[in-house]
């Protein structure tokens, strides 16, 4: 014989549960609509300032692909900008596993003549004031990938300064700086070797 | 009244979750780097602490007491989803920085902490007060700690503030010392701890003044009472 209070305390729980979850869902019903518009307006931002001139419905088109890049098997989310329907640049979302923190995913955009359009970090976890310099709200160092490719600069100088490289680093910081300089020449480097499509 | 006025002293002073009670640590170290994320993560704070005060002390008498704690906490859990559905969808870009702080609210421990000391004995007014005012004073004290970081920091006060406040926080952003290189020790975790050891030091000291300016008070009436009182 189950005592009377356990099972009014049962019932007690069920009903509030039951009426967290209509309210909880409720919720989400509502917003999910405005919360897919917010994703979707940040990636076609972020993905706009790396590449314009496109005419296609960029996030459609995305596709993803598993692929060996940074030293890991990763999937990566690749997003095709077309322009008359010819290809002309690929969004890459990767990840880049040695920052000084672990992982930094980056957006990196390459033109089909193997030129960099640009890199930007999506998420990092380097530390605050020193490695995050990279982020554009911090400082404009990244920025500088715009344009370049394997023969600009020499691959011997795909490196940081303090590396005998090209590229400035930042006052007490190095590895989150050498992290993003050897990230890019990566990408070009499997760009240029590989099929994308 | 004096009862309102009690409860309003308690949040904001006496019993304040982040100085005296020194609840909730886990948020208030992590996301007081600047004065946004401050104010966005008390204002969260202090909505969930509000509406799991008012429901708890509303069904306070149908609440059996075996059962309070796993329901306290379902509700909490509730309006803290609720909430972080409403920010993803109205302040998304400020959902992005605080991040895994928003549902951790849910494991602020002063949010329970009130229900079961507060809402669970008291009227739902009374709650209500109690969930404000409790949540104001542990907004403050993040405010203030937000704004000791980021003017060490980074130099700036409200930097970003157009992320809650639209177009109209652009103007609000302040450059307190320009081209400063910033001062690492206060953006980091062990800044925090210091930022806020100062700050509970500062209110004990205002504290021990008080009470003592008060019992010199009454010590000099009671030597005016006996001066008059003797020939």
């Amino acid at each position: 014989m189950i005592q009377r209070p356990i099972i009014n305390a049962g019932i007690l729980l069920v009903v509030f549960t039951s009426v967290s979850i209509f309210f909880v869902s409720f919720t989400q019903d509502q917003t999910k609509d405005q919360i897919r518009y917010n994703e979707e307006q940040l990636l076609i931002k972020r993905l706009g300032e790396l590449v314009d001139g496109y005419d296609n419905k960029i996030l459609d088109d995305k596709f993803s692909k598993n692929i060996n890049i940074h030293g890991v098997d990763q999937e990566v989310n690749i997003y095709p900008a077309k322009s008359n329907n010819k290809t002309f640049a690929y969004l890459v979302e990767h990840t880049y596993p040695n920052g000084y923190n672990g992982n930094i995913r980056l957006l990196t955009g390459v033109g089909t003549d193997n030129t960099l359009l640009g890199v930007r970090v999506i998420t990092h976890k380097e530390t605050p004031g020193l490695g995050d310099k990279i982020d554009t709200r911090k400082s404009s160092w990244i920025e500088q990938f715009a344009g370049l490719s394997l023969s600009n600069p020499l691959p011997s100088q795909w490196k940081v300064k303090s590396d005998g490289g090209a590229f400035d680093s930042f006052t007490g910081a190095t590895i989150t700086p050498r992290a993003i300089v050897t990230a890019s020449y990566q990408v070009l480097e499997y760009f240029s070797q590989h099929e994308i499509e | 009244m004096d009862d309102y006025i009690k409860i309003t002293r308690n949040g904001l002073w006496n019993n304040n979750q982040a100085l005296v009670a020194l609840l909730g640590l886990c948020p208030l170290l992590a996301v007081t780097n600047n004065i946004v994320n401050a104010i966005a993560l008390g204002a969260a704070t202090t909505f969930v602490l509000v509406c799991s005060n008012v429901t708890v002390s509303i069904f306070r008498k149908q609440i059996s007491k075996e059962v309070r704690i796993p329901i306290f906490v379902l509700l909490i859990s509730s309006f803290v989803t609720i909430v972080e559905l409403l920010m993803q969808s109205f302040f998304y870009d400020l959902y992005l920085i605080l991040g895994i702080f928003v549902p951790l609210i849910v494991t602020n421990c002063a949010i329970l902490g009130r229900a079961e000391a507060f809402a669970s004995k008291n009227s739902w007014d009374k709650s209500a007060i109690d969930g404000l005012m409790m949540g104001v004073g542990f907004s403050v004290v993040l405010v203030i700690l937000g704004a000791m970081r980021e003017a060490i920091g980074n130099g700036t006060l409200f930097d970003q503030s157009s992320l809650l406040f639209g177009s109209v926080g652009e103007s609000l952003s302040i450059t307190l010392f320009e081209n400063y290189q910033g001062t690492l020790l206060a953006v980091l975790p062990p800044g925090a701890f210091i930022g806020l050891g100062l700050i509970v030091a500062l209110k004990n000291l205002i504290d021990v003044r008080t009470a003592d300016a008060s019992s010199l008070v009454s010590h000099n009436e009671n030597v005016a009472a006996n001066s008059v009182g003797s020939p």
